[in-house]
């Protein structure tokens, strides 16, 4: 499905560059997979055998992204600017516009699914090894829900630990659960565990020593 | 909203050609019927609807704007 050439060359960068020649991209475009790295011989005769690679062209999960989201906010009805950057593996987008209020919904649960859809279409026709994140972002919303869930957390583990009783939380996606999980893992007197079944998932806060 | 339901539903399939989406306006609501690919069903319900929901989620923003409630079916 993918594009790619094998390439020859006296050594592995010769090949890497007839490779490069013949698929007119530059060296950032692809993937490099080093099949033979080649042999000088004795004295340049016996036994010489040229370099081999293969190159395989790198999806452009940008393009694939910034195409999809235009379309959809596009027939939306939003204006937006779409800024992207692929930092640590993740490909994270950030949305930059008026009215993203509507973009956002109820607790980010609209980002959610256009997120959801978007990381589906652009690991379209990859390999499950491959699969690439995105995150997807507007108004620094995920920042501010992190910082208020984290704020919940520890309101809700003083209280647990006050009133001697465990708290179950709302149902949350597992990047919410996550931030909770998270937030009280150091916490001296609570432990957090999940239960239910996805997507009604919810955590609990519970004491960590029950008889104390 | 039909285009919007188009958009998607082409991106997420392998035939995009097969995609056929109509619209039949009531007088608040808006049924959106979606025909895919009969391979490509499960591109667009997903496991336990969770592609289905996601599309209805996104639909369902759209729609505040026209102050309408849209109903998505696969079909």
């Amino acid at each position: 499905m993918r594009k790619w050439v094998e390439a020859t060359g006296k050594t592995v960068e010769n090949a890497i560059e007839n490779g490069l020649k013949m698929l007119g991209v530059s060296k950032d475009k692809v993937e490099v997979e080093i099949i033979d790295k080649g042999s000088k011989g004795v004295f340049g005769l016996i036994g010489a055998r040229p370099a081999k690679v293969k190159l395989i062209i790198k999806k452009d999960y940008e393009a694939i992204a910034k195409t999809f989201l235009r379309d959809v906010l596009d027939k939306m009805g939003l204006k937006c600017e779409i800024q992207i950057k692929d930092e640590d593996d993740i490909l994270k987008i950030n949305l930059v516009g008026p009215k993203m209020s509507v973009l956002i919904g109820h607790k980010g649960e609209t980002l959610d699914a256009l997120q959801y859809l978007l990381s589906l279409v652009i690991n379209k026709d990859n390999e499950v090894n491959e699969f690439k994140k995105v995150l997807l972002d507007t108004q620094n919303y995920r920042k501010k829900r992190e910082e208020a869930l984290i704020k919940l957390a520890n309101r809700l583990a003083y209280k647990v630990k006050r009133y001697n009783k465990s708290i179950t939380l709302e149902p949350m996606n597992p990047y919410e659960r996550r931030i909770i999980h998270s937030a009280l893992q150091n916490h001296p007197d609570v432990i957090t565990y999940s239960i239910g079944e996805e997507p009604f998932r919810r955590v609990v806060i519970d004491l960590k020593n029950k008889e104390a | 909203m039909k285009e919007l339901v188009e958009v998607i539903a082409k991106a997420l399939v392998d035939n995009p050609d097969a995609v056929v989406v109509n619209e039949i306006c009531g007088e608040q609501s808006v049924i959106i019927e979606l025909k895919v690919a009969p391979e490509d069903m499960g591109k667009v319900i997903g496991k336990q609807g969770r592609i289905a929901r996601a599309i209805r989620t996104v639909v369902k923003a759209a729609a505040i704007k026209a102050n309408k409630r849209v109903i998505v079916e696969i079909i």
